[in-house]
């Protein structure tokens, strides 16, 4: 089992979603994060006041797949998120110890 | 204020000005209703107006304590008025030309059928409270984030008394500068530089806020200081076309003219931007139509469209200017920009009352015995006035009040925001 984080444009999102869903994923958890890569920040301005913004708003989803979904997964994850400008994400793949689905106590690959 | 309209063309002398109800014992019923209208008006400039203004552009945990400073100063000035402020600005003088006396306060009687002018007198005092309240709230932009609550109330309710009261008296209640001729139609003086000069001062006394200029500031919501921007627009038909005290002519120029200065200073305000910084700002267009506004506010009733034009223009470009100074060189944290919006602006228009009065560029021209530069001359010495007593009165009040309370919240409440430190509250829960 791996766990994805994929770090993306908010306004990918739901293209990520649906591209995840067809790709068989069955459940994720997103988060608003912030934060900044080679993307780095931006400056506002307010009536002359320039403020350097360091973190820029993104979306965290994270998916837990069994193994044979992973390229699949992220595949779908690249196609969906990809704009072809700096700033569009990462994803990070790591491995999965264990999975409880804490309704029926089912544990590994049947609680995913 | 109902010295342009009326009495210019009866032609009556300085001298007679005060108090109207003189020479008029039953009320105009046009007039009073306008006045009625205007005054409604004048308060939605302060609650909501103003506050959602400031609201906006403060950060998330200090939204609810800049609501509460616009909505606490409206109901104590409004107690103070009635209970001496009124008497003090406007009724016969205790000292002469500097300060009114006690005969009114408690409103004594002020009834049913008291008039001034051609208004029921009732309806003079609750228009003029109006203003005794949306002064003080201005100063809240310089204080933004930092200040005591209670230090704020008591400092806001002396200065009242000690600053706009007698300024009020000096200009609009027969004082020295209005024996003079001074041209303040609707508060570029009484008003604007009185509350942005206490601005500047409130600024340097209490101190910038922690980490300014370095650490990012960003308002928290625009979309409300928009909508209370847009409210101040509508409001100040209100403030300057009300200031004519009558339904007339006098109201209806003024009106024309407040709107043409906010259009043009908002236009003003924006090419600035685009031609600086390389974008037009929403914040940059609204902050635009108050200095616009702030700057016709004296000239209004006095000026044509042609004077409106420029006064627009020069006060958009003026308050740019004095807001980019203010924060990039001087590096004061006036945290709303008070005093390069209304005090440069309300300077900047009493100057241009002198210039655009005269009739060939369609103003109501000028007193006889008056010239051109006679009235600059008047309209420097006002400003002069109002600023040294104000900024001296202020500091003096600041200090006394730190003796008691505090002006400044400790370091840990400040970084924890004011809404919980001070009113166990959040603006959001979302």
């Amino acid at each position: 089992m791996k766990l994805i984080s994929a770090v993306v444009k908010p306004f990918r999102l739901d293209d990520v979603r649906n591209a995840l869903a067809e790709a068989g994923v069955q459940g994720m958890t997103v988060t608003e994060v912030k934060g900044f890569g080679r993307q780095r920040g931006h400056t506002e301005l307010y009536r002359g006041a320039e403020y350097v913004v360091d973190f820029l708003p993104k979306v965290k989803i994270e998916v837990a797949i069994s193994d044979d979904l992973v390229e699949r997964a992220i595949e779908a994850i690249v196609d969906a998120a990809k704009t072809g400008k700096v700033g569009d994400g990462k994803i990070f793949v790591t491995s999965l110890d264990e999975v409880y689905r804490i309704r029926t106590g089912e544990t590994g690959d049947q609680a995913i | 204020m109902r010295i342009p309209s009326k009495m210019l063309r009866a032609g009556l002398g300085a001298a007679l000005l005060w108090p109207a109800a003189a020479f008029s014992q039953t009320a105009d019923t046009g007039d009073t209703a306008w006045v009625l209208t205007s005054t409604a008006l004048v308060l939605f400039m302060t609650l909501p107006g103003l506050a959602l203004f400031y609201a906006g552009l403060v950060r998330v945990r200090n939204v609810l304590s800049v609501l509460m400073q616009c909505f606490s100063i409206a109901c104590v000035m409004s107690v103070i008025w009635i209970v001496c402020g009124y008497s003090l600005a406007f009724s016969d003088p205790m000292i002469n030309g500097l300060l009114g006396g006690l005969s009114k306060s408690m409103l004594a009687g002020v009834g049913f059928d008291s008039v001034s002018g051609t208004i029921p007198e009732t309806v003079f005092v609750m228009f003029q409270m109006t203003f005794a309240i949306i002064t003080p709230a201005l100063i809240v932009g310089a204080f933004a984030e930092r200040m005591r609550f209670s230090a704020m109330l008591l400092f806001t309710s002396i200065w009242l008394l000690v600053v706009y009261v007698p300024t009020a008296h000096w200009i609009w209640g027969g004082g020295w500068l209005a024996e003079m001729g001074f041209r303040d139609f609707a508060g570029g003086a009484v008003v604007h530089v009185t509350a942005g000069v206490a601005a500047l001062v409130a600024a340097i006394v209490i101190g910038n806020r922690q980490g300014f200029p370095m650490t990012p500031m960003l308002p928290h919501n625009l979309t409300m200081t928009v909508t209370g921007a847009c409210m101040l627009w509508v409001g100040w038909f209100g403030f300057n076309a009300g200031s004519a005290v009558a339904a007339d002519g006098a109201a209806g120029m003024a009106m024309l003219v407040t709107h043409t200065s906010a259009a043009v200073a908002s236009l003003t305000w924006m090419v600035a931007e685009w031609i600086r910084y390389g974008k037009p700002s929403v914040l940059g267009i609204v902050t635009g139509m108050v200095a616009g506004l702030a700057t016709i506010t004296p000239a209004s009733g006095f000026v044509g469209p042609l004077g409106a034009l420029v006064i627009g223009f020069a006060g958009g470009l003026g308050c740019f200017l004095a807001t980019q100074f203010m924060k990039r060189k001087l590096g004061i944290d006036d945290s709303l920009d008070v005093f390069p919006v209304h005090g440069v602006g309300g300077m900047i228009g009493l100057l241009l009352t002198a210039v655009f009065s005269s009739v060939a560029s369609g103003g109501v021209g000028f007193d006889d015995g008056t010239t051109m530069a006679s009235l600059l001359g008047v309209q420097v010495v006002g400003i002069v006035a109002v600023f040294v007593w104000c900024a001296v009165a202020s500091f003096v009040i600041l200090k006394l009040v730190n003796l008691v309370v505090p002006l400044r919240v400790s370091e840990d409440d400040e970084t924890e925001g004011l809404d919980l430190v001070l009113h166990e509250e959040r603006g959001y829960t979302l």
